[in-house]
């Protein structure tokens, strides 16, 4: 979600993100009320179909979600051959692989402001309880602003030890990275307050702010 | 999905006295039993002021005492007569603030969304933001960039990014606090190029002296006093000959 929107102008795009994410939410209770291989077979391949061919994303954009649970697919297969049946864990496998695939076509579609807005909205029940949904949608932008930057932080500091002859990941680290994340909270704070974000109504536009995504 | 909109809280701002400038009355500031600045009293009406001094010398908290960031703990700051500790909104609708290092400053994931969350703040219609955003996008190079991660940005895109959600939001004033520390000499003069050409007036705390020439007034500021203010030809040798 970092970096994984992909921009385009496909009917996939367009679509309303409170629409793809309800058919991803849907499409993951259906997956687990159904034992039938083709049927979660099938949903994988029309997840692959909306987003290589309805939505013209890279194959690789949709790869680079997968590939970081690919190991745990295999050995959720493995498991299941040595404790259930080969059916089981196909279905078991191409039903996480299916929701995976839909979850990445959703991402690559659907730009972070557009996600945050849903949130936004179903968390307006709240409103009653005096939640401000407004600042639950900044807080989940600016965790996945900032999510990079501590981690690049976070390597500066290993390059510093290691210039310095510690070249073996300490605990250490932790004290300076603190340090650096609590000063810039401070100063992100104050840019906050200059960026007017205390003036905030409670229900601000969350438009797209420039083209259709 | 459909938002109501609030009509833009612009309207509902005190009364102010547009051109009186940034008047600060004997203004003092200390952090716990530390005072960093005292005794300051100026007005500034220029269009083009910069602010000089060493580090630990007060110029971070003196820019900070001018959109409300931070309040005097003595005396008192009035921007066009609208005073920062009880009007501090109306005050920063009309002093924006460029911080010295941007990544502290852009607060949304990618270019476009954190160009549009000052003015989405301010409660500016969407089409008036969509507007804007296009105009920041296109007026400092980064059309290109529009759905980039903000941290994939180069340093210099960085500052761009952050004076021009600054200016999304249409303030008066804007103040900079070193805003070319982190930048090589390439990005450093480009900045200059963006800070001279804007219509606002500014007030530019740096340590690059040389972004002062063309400048109405300099400040010097030593040990929490201003100790030189005036041009930049009568203030930064001044200055220069102090550090040696």
């Amino acid at each position: 979600m970092l970096s994984l929107y992909v921009p385009g102008r496909s009917v996939v795009h367009r679509a309303p993100a409170g629409l793809k994410l309800g058919l991803l939410a849907a499409l993951g209770v259906g997956l687990f009320l159904t034992e039938r291989p083709a049927v979660v077979g099938g949903a994988l391949v029309g997840a692959l179909a909306v987003g290589l061919g309805a939505a013209r994303l890279p194959w690789r954009a949709l790869a680079v979600q997968v590939r970081p649970v690919w190991l745990w697919l295999a050995l959720l297969f493995v498991f299941h051959l040595l404790a259930t049946d080969l059916r089981t864990g196909t279905v078991a496998v191409l039903r996480l692989l299916a929701l995976l695939v839909t979850a990445a076509v959703v991402t690559a579609t659907t730009r972070v402001t557009a996600l945050v807005a849903v949130v936004e909205w179903l968390a307006s029940p709240l409103r009653v309880f005096g939640v401000r949904p407004a600042r639950i949608g900044l807080v989940i932008a600016m965790t996945l602003r900032f999510i990079p930057l501590v981690a690049e932080r976070a390597a500066r500091i290993r390059e510093a030890q290691a210039a310095r002859g510690a070249y073996r990941l300490r605990w250490g680290m932790a004290v300076p990275l603190l340090v650096q994340v609590l000063r810039m909270a401070a100063t992100v704070g104050e840019a906050l307050d200059a960026r007017g974000a205390d003036d905030a109504p409670a229900r601000r536009p969350r438009a797209r702010p420039a083209v259709a995504s | 999905m459909r938002w109501r909109r609030r009509p833009e809280a612009g309207a509902e701002e005190p009364a102010a006295t547009p051109g009186a400038g940034i008047d600060l009355r004997d203004v003092g500031h200390e952090y716990g039993d530390r005072t960093v600045l005292s005794g300051v009293s100026l007005t500034l009406t220029e269009r083009r002021v910069g602010v000089i001094g060493a580090n630990g010398s007060g110029k971070s908290t003196f820019a900070r005492l001018l959109n409300g960031l931070v309040v005097p703990t003595s005396g008192s700051v009035l921007v066009d007569g609208l005073d920062t500790r009880t009007q501090v909104r109306a005050v920063r609708r009309r002093v924006g603030f460029v911080f010295q290092d941007p990544d502290a400053q852009i607060v949304h994931p990618t270019v476009a969304e954190d160009l549009a969350f000052g003015p989405q703040n301010q409660g500016v219609p969407a089409e008036e933001i969509a507007r804007r955003v296009e105009e920041m996008l296109d007026r400092y190079g980064l059309a290109g960039h529009r759905d980039h991660p903000a941290h994939l940005l180069s340093g210099g895109q960085k500052q761009l990014l952050a004076i021009a959600g600054v200016l999304a939001m249409r303030p008066q004033r804007i103040v900079f606090d070193e805003p070319t520390t982190l930048l090589d000499l390439a990005n450093t003069r480009r900045v200059a190029r963006v800070i001279d050409e804007l219509e606002q007036d500014v007030v530019v705390v740096t340590h690059h002296l040389d972004l002062l020439a063309g400048f109405d007034r300099v400040l010097v500021v030593e040990d929490g006093r201003v100790a030189a203010d005036g041009t930049p030809a009568e203030t930064v040798p001044w200055y220069v000959a102090r550090m040696d």
